[in-house]
């Protein structure tokens, strides 16, 4: 567990719920297309729209996908129930919301994170989602709105709520803990992790004690977080607001609060003081799901590899010396961007791991949708040619956004543009001539200041127009002095 | 068989007629509507006449006939179907103001297997609002009268499927039965009525009341057209969920097999308690079991003793959850307000009727937190106790045999005010469905009033067709039928 | 048959605001005693003794009743629109919402 004291001695409490829509074809309970951005009310029929006498029938992919986030995040497949939450509210049709309750599928799990925590997860349970309500006038806020519009399309589609123990210390490791299970479930083919589409949602209840102490302090729930900056901030002040409250001798209110992302402050909803009741009861109208064995092996087999795995994968190939913060964070965006595919062949074809490294994290990344469309052999290509001398650093950057513009052989593209490096006389030829035109500097290189080397340097490259080769240009120099 | 032909003629005999031609199903529609215009007035067993519906349906039947294609063993039938059933583009009320107006888009399955088989379905009948009722007293639209004396009920909640069958407006009915709304008005109006095993009949399109309790079942004048429909309509039905996925057991087949070393229980629970001529026709039904080679012994599962108060738990509960989606939101009445809140409060303060009002307060305080465990989960409780007992009892005997109501049809308005009274009249039949096993009701003589009495004959989870052979029996020997007082000429 | 439990009329404005109908005061003492009647009488099975009797929530044995993920035709949005009590910009329209979600 990461150790923090928040300000001043306060030890902040935080768990996490994250609600991830499944990128099945259709809905939970019926053969309606789950499809974001479509015409309202378009992807609708008797059952996900709670007509009188309809009736819900469960996806087997929604089970199956659940089953794949239980099982990445090391939890307990258990045989489990639907129940019936029931309240009030125009975007549930049924006014009631099909969900689980005290027989969730998935129980007793756990999440690594990349700094070493772990944080226990208590469940990850099948729900269907609500329709989407639009408040009008008033600025789109409920608050001041005159009226609602309600869209049914998302009505029904699978969700699966993930549920942390408040093992969580700071804002930072809530930011880690979303961004790591959000590759995951990616990973897991469940979800496509698209938080600004909605397809995740994370929900934050956040408390603080006194550091070393081990009584709850009063929590407050943050809903519906959309982005892993807002999670971060609304976290942040969260705490500073509770931490101000008990220092001035106040208590914290239980409440529900929403993140104000322009004032950057979290601000109570209007809800009542008591806890709802929800009137929790086994749904009659669906019977318990209790996957066997087989069925779970099956599923485990076909679960890929976790980020942590990948990430694992590519340190490896560092050897087993200590690693450096600069190296992990490379790595791990290089695995959160996809292109290990692409890390791994450079290296399996003789690449340098720190060069591979370098240039998947930094260039590759600055594009990574174009670089995922990359014909591994033609990255493995240009990166070699730098490895071998035939190109600079420079002409790699140049020639890898040229790939991402029209892809192609990195060979043709550095001839087009004239990038072949110098043979090695002509190479000796022009530092010859840097260094008669430069006598004062080559004095105090001759008399050891290695910084000129960069000078002499910069200077061959200007007259060879960039073509030459760094490392062979500090070479010849050395040569020259012998 | 003893007694009057049932009005109009059964199900099996037109539907014969109509596929060998000797009757056209148009001329079987027009006789019937003719018989509703002309008596329902003063029944008001129906909500909705589908009139031209009906008239093409049955021409689509002549059609088939004339081209030699096969139009279905319920071909040219005139059906009458509960109005909480979906049908598409015909208003669907469940006799509520909420819904008045409402028109599905989809048949619910039933339907759908209804005019696969030909059937022509010519009204909806009225019930009291959302299946909640034994009296059909509490639809919004008025109450449907015992044909038999129109001061009385008819039972409920399917009086108006009951009545209109009765009467001999359609020999075939459709209903649905959660707490006896099938088979208690069945024995108060003097007809045959079903209730399937749970999941033996799709439910869907069938409007919820309680999903745990509610199915699906014909009422009709012979054995044989109960055992017709309900092999029509039963079966998987990949849009259920709680569906059984076997075939529902076949019926009518079992008709002509006879009681021959059957073993029958006479339930004590279900004796105790009923009417003096109620009571003599069960032990008269007992007899005449015993005539055709049955073994008989008296059976008692005193845990059936708590199934009314489970049952008054139970379904309410799931009630207040079915019916929370009448909201004014999507479809059927809103009464306008400033926010939604008060919207929704409004509607359903207009659109529901008292009933309904008392049994969605009931199951939200059942249900709600401190309560749930003491009230709801002891009667999820108590239902297993009585599954239980029965598979005990069902050990020793093949099929059981009592009343179906405590007493015969009772006078409009006569327990309105006394809503446990009202509940009594399902101490017999509520049983069933707490354990989802099949039961019927068989008319079986009549009271000193000359009002009819049902007997009722319950069976194990898909027990169909044992049941079907005791109630083809019986409704030999019954004594004859008396005809009601209103009915088609 | 054991004591009716005292419903007051709170406990019964209570359950109305949580199934969201709109009661007067007459009609909420009415419903708060015949509540009261029909709990007393089932009351009779509060005191039976259940320990280690499961809950049956279904009469029926059956599991993991699924269907495949295959998309099927959905309502025709005008059929469904026109029966709506009020609709805007091709969506369900309600009057403003006062509070949020629970």
């Amino acid at each position: 567990m990461s150790a923090s004291a928040g300000a001043g001695g306060w030890e902040p409490v935080i768990g996490l719920e994250v609600h991830c829509e499944l990128r099945t074809a259709t809905k939970l309970f019926c053969g309606c297309r789950n499809a974001f951005g479509d015409e309202p009310n378009t992807n609708i029929c008797p059952v996900c729209l709670g007509l009188p006498g309809s009736l819900p029938v469960l996806n087997v992919r929604a089970v199956e996908y659940a089953m794949r986030i239980g099982l990445a995040l090391h939890c307990e497949i258990r045989p489990s129930l639907f129940h019936r939450k029931n309240y009030f509210y125009p975007d549930m049709p049924k006014d009631y919301q099909v969900s689980q309750y005290d027989a969730p599928i998935n129980v007793s799990g756990w999440l690594e994170l990349p700094d070493g925590s772990r944080v226990s997860i208590e469940r990850a349970h099948m729900e269907e989602d609500t329709g989407k309500t639009t408040h009008v006038g008033g600025g789109g806020r409920i608050r001041d709105a005159e009226h609602a519009l309600v869209d049914y399309n998302r009505a029904g589609v699978p969700l699966v709520e993930i549920v942390s123990a408040p093992d969580i210390r700071s804002s930072a490791q809530a930011r880690l803990y979303a961004s790591e299970l959000r590759g995951i479930l990616i990973a897991t083919g469940a979800s496509d992790g698209r938080m600004e589409e909605g397809s995740m949602r994370v929900d934050a209840n956040v408390s603080v004690r006194p550091a070393g102490t081990y009584e709850f302090g009063t929590r407050c729930e943050i809903k519906n977080l959309n982005s892993l900056r807002s999670l971060g901030r609304a976290i942040e002040y969260e705490i500073g607001r509770q931490v101000a409250l008990l220092e001035s001798g106040q208590a914290v209110a239980q409440q529900t609060r929403h993140f104000d992302e322009d004032a950057g402050e979290t601000v109570a909803l209007r809800s009542k003081e008591e806890a709802f009741d929800y009137r929790y009861f086994p749904e009659p109208d669906l019977v318990p799901v209790a996957p066997d064995a087989g069925w779970q092996a099956e599923v485990a087999a076909s679960l890929g590899p976790m980020p942590a795995d990948r990430r694992q994968k590519l340190a490896g190939l560092f050897g087993t010396g200590p690693t450096t913060p600069a190296r992990d964070d490379q790595i791990a965006t290089v695995v959160e961007l996809g292109l290990d595919a692409l890390m791994l062949a450079a290296v399996e074809s003789g690449v340098d791991v720190g060069l591979a490294l370098a240039r998947t994290a930094n260039e590759a990344a600055a594009d990574p949708d174009r670089a995922r469309q990359l014909e591994p052999t033609n990255y493995v290509a240009l990166l070699r040619m730098e490895a071998e001398g035939k190109i600079s650093a420079t002409h790699t950057k140049t020639l890898l956004a040229d790939m991402f513009d029209g892809g192609g052989d990195p060979a043709e593209l550095a001839r087009r543009r004239g990038f072949e490096a110098l043979d090695d006389s002509s190479l000796a030829a022009v530092v010859a001539d840097v260094v008669a035109a430069n006598p004062d500097e080559w004095a105090r290189y001759r008399d050891g200041d290695d910084k000129l080397t960069g000078f002499f340097t910069g200077q061959v490259m200007k007259v060879t127009s960039g073509r030459a080769n760094g490392k062979a240009v500090a070479q010849e120099l050395r040569r020259l002095r012998g | 068989m003893t007694g009057a032909p049932p009005p109009g003629g059964s199900a099996l005999d037109l539907a014969r007629s109509v596929r060998d031609g000797s009757t056209s199903a148009a001329e079987v529609v027009e006789r019937h509507l003719s018989a509703i215009d002309a008596v329902d007035g003063e029944l008001h067993a129906f909500v909705t006449v589908l009139h031209d519906g009906a008239r093409a349906e049955a021409a689509a039947v002549d059609r088939a006939v004339a081209a030699g294609e096969d139009p279905g063993p319920l071909a040219g039938v005139p059906v009458a179907v509960k109005d909480n059933l979906c049908t598409r583009g015909v208003p669907t009320t469940c006799s509520s103001r909420i819904l008045e107006g409402w028109c599905p888009p989809y048949d619910a399955t039933v339907v759908e297997r209804l005019r696969a088989a030909g059937a022509v379905v010519i009204g909806k009948t009225n019930l009291d609002e959302f299946a909640m009722g034994s009296s059909t007293e509490n639809s919004a639209f008025g109450p449907t009268r015992n044909p038999h004396d129109p001061s009385r009920v008819p039972g409920g909640s399917s009086g108006g499927s009951a009545a209109a069958v009765a009467a001999g407006l359609a020999p075939l009915a459709l209903g649905s039965d959660t707490g006896g709304s099938i088979r208690q008005p069945a024995a108060l109006c003097g007809v045959v009525g079903m209730k399937p095993t749970y999941g033996a009949v799709s439910r869907y399109g069938l409007v919820a009341f309680a999903s745990s309790l509610d199915q699906v079942g014909p009422l009709t004048t012979t054995v044989a057209d109960s055992a017709l429909l309900f092999d029509v309509i039963g079966g998987q039905d990949r849009r259920d969920s709680t569906c059984l996925e076997r075939p529902s057991p076949r019926c009518t087949a079992a008709l002509s097999e006879g009681v021959q070393g059957l073993r029958v229980g006479v339930l004590t629970e279900l004796v105790e308690g009923a009417d003096d001529a109620v009571a003599a026709a069960v032990r008269q039904a007992a007899d005449a079991l015993v005539a055709g080679g049955a073994g008989l012994e008296e059976c008692s599962i005193p845990e059936l003793r708590h199934g009314l108060s489970a049952y008054y738990l139970l379904a309410p509960a799931e009630a207040s959850s079915n019916l929370a989606r009448y909201d004014g939101v999507r479809y059927g009445l809103r009464v306008e307000a400033d926010t939604v809140e008060e919207m929704n409060a409004r509607t359903r303060a207009a659109g529901f009727g008292p009933e309904v009002k008392r049994r969605i307060m009931l199951g939200t305080y059942a249900l709600s937190a401190g309560y749930y465990d003491a009230y709801y989960g002891q009667a999820q409780k108590v239902r297993t106790l009585i599954l239980n007992a029965f598979d005990r009892a069902y050990q020793r005997f093949d099929v059981l045999l009592g009343a179906t109501s405590p007493t015969t049809a009772f006078a409009l308005g006569a327990r309105v005010d006394d809503p446990w009274a009202m509940y009594m009249s399902d101490v017999c039949t509520v049983p069933s469905n707490l354990a989802g096993h099949p039961a019927m009701s068989l008319p079986f003589g009549t009271d000193g009033a000359g009002l009819p009495v049902g007997v009722q004959v319950l069976a194990p989870a898909l027990g169909e067709p044992v049941m079907f052979r005791a109630a083809a029996v019986l409704e030999d020997a019954a004594p004859a039928r008396t005809l009601p007082r209103v009915r088609a000429t | 048959m054991a004591a009716e439990p005292r419903l007051t009329r709170d406990d019964a404005a209570y359950v109305a605001r949580l199934a969201r109908i709109d009661l007067t005061d007459e009609e909420l003492d009415r419903y708060a005693g015949q509540l009261a009647t029909v709990l007393g009488h089932a009351a009779d099975i509060a005191a039976l003794d259940t320990e280690g009797v499961e809950p049956t929530a279904h009469p029926l044995p059956l599991r993991n009743v699924t269907r495949p993920d295959e998309p099927q035709p959905s309502l025709d949005r005008a059929e469904v629109l026109a029966q709506a009590p009020a609709v805007e910009d091709s969506r369900f329209r309600v009057p403003r919402i006062l509070a949020e979600a629970p």
